[in-house]
């Protein structure tokens, strides 16, 4: 497996670096606008770059699945994705502290107090897509919601009681 | 209807000179900017020639608020956008990855400033502010030069940005310091500002650390429109006490900055951008119309010693950042050297301590050493690859 190396660039983003199999070092900036740069890097200055090459949200997909990227990863990049155009998804385990424990998506009100809905349910190997409202939520369950960045955080809270 | 002051407003020759003046002056400005995008030199620069010639030939009649207004505004948005530019986590993580680097960089950097400032008999205060502009580097044209030669990918570059880091964390307690300073205060009253000034850079900065994400909730909107109004109205609000209070509206502004963070100071940063292009520009040409371009040669062989000191103790921050980094000696030399731009930071403390009374020299002095840095920098970091 190799190794990548994460360095923080603050106000530009995600660096990454990497030395491939034949010993050629190369990186990836992950921009907070949700553009890549590819870097390759100088065989004599492994410190400059040689070529930089900007991908687009788009590129980046493409690319991923040229390189036979899992469906995983594709969606991971969706969800980010949709994230930026103010769509927030919430992946959400229930703790045995967890108040919604036992009731029912209803009794949770969810809709009325966050705004947030509840669109999945993940119970061991079964997805419940669109449950009913008198479905009942169990510790362990992975709670998927869909709301703003604002109704998804108070969501995740009613569902923790954090 | 009561009678409230807008002199433009009422129409008539003035009205029609002053536009006539601001719309002369942008155009000047655009085209210079066009100059700028061809050759790849910072504006900067470009912006202060223009307005020491228009200062000089031209001596245009433009009433004061104006004048005022536009300069304050322009100081305001510029230290905002750099408050803004990095989140209260950023900030503190950089103290962790830098702060031996951003030590160096102080110390080897604010001291010729400082030294020089006490030499010429300009005061505490004069030293403090020459000392800021020696010591800050202006990271919108090291930004944008990184970006133009396609380093951002360098290894050197994470150095370069965490020295540019701590700068603006150390910008939050040196500018409350300067905002008092230049006001001649007693040196009680003094000190009670700037404990004032620093309890509020704390407080400001713990609450973009720890709840940046409620306030950016609460000043959230899906529209552009109600986003926009709602931070400009705290930012200038904010700017405003903070003024009242004796501490300076930049400092008030700056510390908005720091505030706001997370999907919002994302929008933000898009929404105000092109208001603080603009009202920067002006600030920058007002600035330097009101520098008289005739004290210019005699500030020059002052301006060009403490050009070639600070770059010199630049390089050697960079080279030291880089090192730290465990970055080979070539780009330790270009991360000292990408260092050395000095641009809208130092004419921002400048035209505090020149409009707060402290000597014109000042400003004269850091217009010629800006002048200089911002042209010389870039031109130094393309050369050394």
């Amino acid at each position: 497996m190799t190794s990548i190396t994460e360095t923080k660039l603050p106000g530009i983003g995600i660096r990454y670096e990497f030395t491939t199999a034949d010993g050629r070092p190369m990186g990836v900036i992950a921009h907070r606008d949700g553009e890549y740069d590819l870097l390759l890097f100088d065989r004599k200055d492994p410190d400059a770059c040689k070529a930089t090459i900007r991908l687009s949200a788009e590129d980046t997909m493409a690319l991923i699945d040229a390189l036979g990227g899992s469906t995983v990863v594709v969606q991971q990049a969706q969800a980010v994705h949709q994230s930026m155009e103010g769509i927030e998804f919430e992946w959400v385990t229930l703790r045995d502290d967890s108040p919604c424990a036992g009731a029912t998506i209803a009794e949770t009100e969810m809709r009325r107090r966050t705004g947030a809905s509840i669109v999945s349910i993940l119970r061991g190997d079964d997805v419940l897509v669109s449950p009913p409202s008198d479905h009942p939520l169990a510790v362990g369950d992975t709670v998927v919601i869909v709301g703003s960045e604002q109704t998804t955080a108070d969501a995740r809270r009613l569902l923790l009681g954090a | 209807m009561r009678d409230i002051a807008l002199p433009l407003l009422a129409g008539g020759a003035a009205a029609a000179s002053t536009l006539a003046i601001l719309g002369g002056i942008m155009l000047v400005l655009a085209i210079l900017g066009r100059l700028s995008a061809r050759s790849g030199v910072s504006p900067i620069p470009l912006y202060l020639i223009a307005g020491l010639g228009i200062g000089w030939w031209l001596q245009p009649d433009l009433p004061t608020e104006v004048v005022d207004s536009a300069e304050i505004i322009g100081v305001v948005l510029l230290l905002f956008m750099l408050g803004i530019e990095y989140t209260g986590a950023e900030l503190v993580g950089g103290i962790r990855t830098g702060l031996r680097a951003g030590i160096v960089d102080f110390v080897l950097n604010a001291t010729p400033g400082v030294a020089l400032g006490l030499l010429l008999g300009w005061g505490i205060a004069g030293a403090v502010a020459l000392g800021g502009a020696t010591y800050i580097s202006s990271s919108g044209i090291i930004a944008k030069v990184l970006e133009d030669l396609g380093r951002l990918g360098n290894r050197e570059t994470p150095a370069i940005i965490s020295v540019l880091v701590i700068e603006d964390l150390v910008m939050a307690f040196y500018l409350p310091i300067l905002g008092v300073l230049i006001t001649g205060a007693a040196l009680a009253t003094a000190a009670g500002s700037v404990a004032i000034a620093i309890t509020a850079a704390i407080l400001a900065l713990l609450i973009a650390v720890r709840h940046g994400h409620r306030v950016s909730r609460l000043a959230d909107h899906d529209r552009d429109e109600v986003l926009l109004l709602t931070v400009l109205g705290l930012l200038l609000l904010v700017a405003g006490l903070a003024e009242r209070i004796g501490v300076s509206a930049a400092v008030g502004a700056f510390l908005v900055g720091i505030a706001i963070s997370g999907s919002v100071a994302e929008r933000t940063r898009e929404l105000i951008a092109p208001l603080r292009d603009l009202f920067a520009a002006f600030f920058f040409v007002l600035f330097a119309i009101g520098v008289d371009a005739a004290d210019l040669p005699g500030a020059l062989p002052l301006a060009v010693l403490l050009g070639v000191v600070t770059v010199l103790t630049k390089i050697a921050t960079g080279w030291y950042a880089a090192r730290t980094f465990g970055v080979g000696a070539r780009g330790r030399w270009r991360a000292g050297v990408t260092l050395t731009a000095r641009g809208e930071f130092s004419i921002v403390i400048a035209g505090l301590a020149v409009t707060a009374g402290v000597t014109d020299d000042l400003g004269t002095l850091v217009a010629a050493y800006v002048l200089l840095l911002a042209l010389a920098g870039p031109i130094a970091t393309r050369l050394v690859r």
